[in-house]
């Protein structure tokens, strides 16, 4: 009996983890949901502690395609003048299809602003550009 | 509903085909450039309940197809090449003419677009689309229109007053076939039923940065004084005036212009002079004589209801979006020096 009750015990107490975790997967300690509409994500800025681990669902409701990249200013500069058409290989960095949806993996390893961008033509000088606190 | 149409000749919109990747410059691009429009030319006539929009496109550059999307007030009965140099007999009415080379950008929820006209005018490939923002923008993604940042907020703007939207393919290699040469312009008509006269001005600045210059002409036929809104910064009402009988002899003398009445006209003329940023309204027009045009047509607030509009305010809009089309024609520059 009083194996049992440590079982369910057990049990109980990992269901409120996961719950309280917002149902993240075992690679993610948090799932956090961006919604894209008239080229701007929303939301835009959030805050997470160091070491977190996000997964970041994108929904873009517009009728063109997006991208959603994190890092810092170096970062930003380079896909803003890069070329490349799709992401979604490196975490942190993918490509999200007019009207669908697309995630990505990223770790906040220590203290500070990481910035997000999409950096199709004329999108981020458009305002379509955000930021994660960590700290 | 009286169904009632509205006359609109645009100006002369002279797309510019750059060599650039289709992204450089924004707003509506064909499958290998960019489309731009520096200045446009817009007539409204409205008579006797009907409206007639008459623009033109003009190209320069080469390359394959490139093309504009434009919001309706509501569904075209008629789309037809219209005559070659109303327009620039408007333009000489008011000032010199000038060579003048426009750019265009133009500008792509809710399920499909449902297409509901099509027809080819010379050169031009012209679609009319029903259906929200979002669906229109996906029809113009899906038919090689390049949509920049902003497309998705504009077209949903429009969208909100009128589900209407009509898309205008240029083929240049086509044009070349028939022989049209560079600057060369191809006249279009579109009778729109409409209660009342509406010019869309927010979606010349789609594509553009916030301190871009936007310039148009706008010209006004009505059976009187019309009320206008807004009275904004940027948008100038140069001239109001009973429309002259040789102005009206000359005009109905044009191809297809014969609805035009020979007196009894009112003339207005606004020029739009203002920056990308700070156009955010359309020009409503109350041509009935009681001094109350739209809020909601100005893009001054929105419709409690959701679309679609009453035929007549669809209407309007249609003929406004037509006029984006508006090219000069070198036909047309000939007839208007003989004018000289």
């Amino acid at each position: 009996m009083a194996l049992i009750g440590k079982i369910t015990g057990g049990a109980v107490a990992a269901m409120l983890a996961a719950a309280l975790l917002g149902g993240s997967s075992s690679s993610s300690d948090r799932t956090v949901e961006i919604t894209i509409h008239h080229s701007r994500f929303l939301p835009a800025s959030l805050e997470v502690a160091p070491g977190t681990t996000v997964r970041f669902v994108l929904r873009n409701t517009d009728p063109i395609d997006h991208e959603f990249i994190m890092g810092d200013e170096q970062v930003q500069a380079r896909h803003e003048k890069g070329t490349e058409a799709h992401h979604g290989a490196k975490p942190g960095e993918v490509s999200v299809p007019a009207g669908g949806t697309a995630s990505t993996t990223y770790t906040f390893s220590k203290p500070g602003t990481v910035l997000i961008g999409c950096h199709l033509p004329g999108h981020y000088a458009y305002g379509m550009r955000g930021s994660v606190l960590v700290g | 509903m009286r169904r009632r149409k509205l006359v609109l000749s645009l100006g002369t919109f002279s797309f510019l085909l750059l060599a650039a990747p289709a992204w450089a410059c924004g707003g509506l691009v064909g499958a290998n450039g960019t489309l731009s429009l520096g200045k446009t030319a817009t007539l409204a006539a409205y008579h006797d309940g009907v409206e007639h929009y008459i623009t033109g496109f003009s190209f320069a550059g080469s390359g394959g197809a490139f093309g504009s999307i434009v919001p309706l007030p509501g569904v075209p009965t008629k789309v037809e090449k219209a005559g070659d140099w109303t327009l620039q007999r408007l333009l000489q009415e008011v000032q010199p003419p000038v060579a003048e080379s426009f750019a265009l950008r133009a500008l792509a929820a809710d399920g499909s677009a449902q297409v509901i006209l099509e027809t080819k005018v010379d050169s031009l490939d012209i679609t009319v689309l029903k259906g929200g923002g979002a669906a229109v923008g996906t029809w113009a993604r899906e038919n090689g229109f390049g949509l920049s940042p902003d497309a998705p907020e504009v077209l949903d703007f429009y969208a909100a007053r009128s589900p209407v939207f009509m898309a205008v393919r240029f083929n240049a290699e086509r044009a070349k076939t028939q022989g049209l040469e560079l600057g060369q312009a191809t006249p279009v008509q579109v009778e729109i039923p409409t209660d009342n006269p509406w010019v869309p001005l927010r979606i010349l600045a789609l594509g553009k940065k916030e301190i871009e210059p936007v310039q148009a002409d706008v010209f006004l036929l009505t059976d009187r004084r019309p009320a206008l809104l807004p009275e904004a910064k940027g948008l100038f009402l140069d001239r109001s005036a009973p429309a002259s009988p040789l102005l009206l002899q000359d005009l109905r003398s044009d191809s297809r212009m014969d609805w035009l009445p020979t007196s009894g006209m009112w003339l207005s003329y606004l020029r739009l002079d203002t920056t990308a940023g700070a156009l955010g309204y359309d020009l409503a027009v109350d041509a009935s004589g009681n001094g109350n045009p739209s809020e909601v047509d100005a893009g001054l607030s929105s419709l409690e209801l959701p679309a679609p509009l009453p035929s007549g305010r669809v209407a309007w809009m249609a003929v406004v979006t037509l006029a984006i089309l508006a090219v000069t024609a070198v036909a047309t520059e000939r007839r208007v020096n003989a004018w000289r």
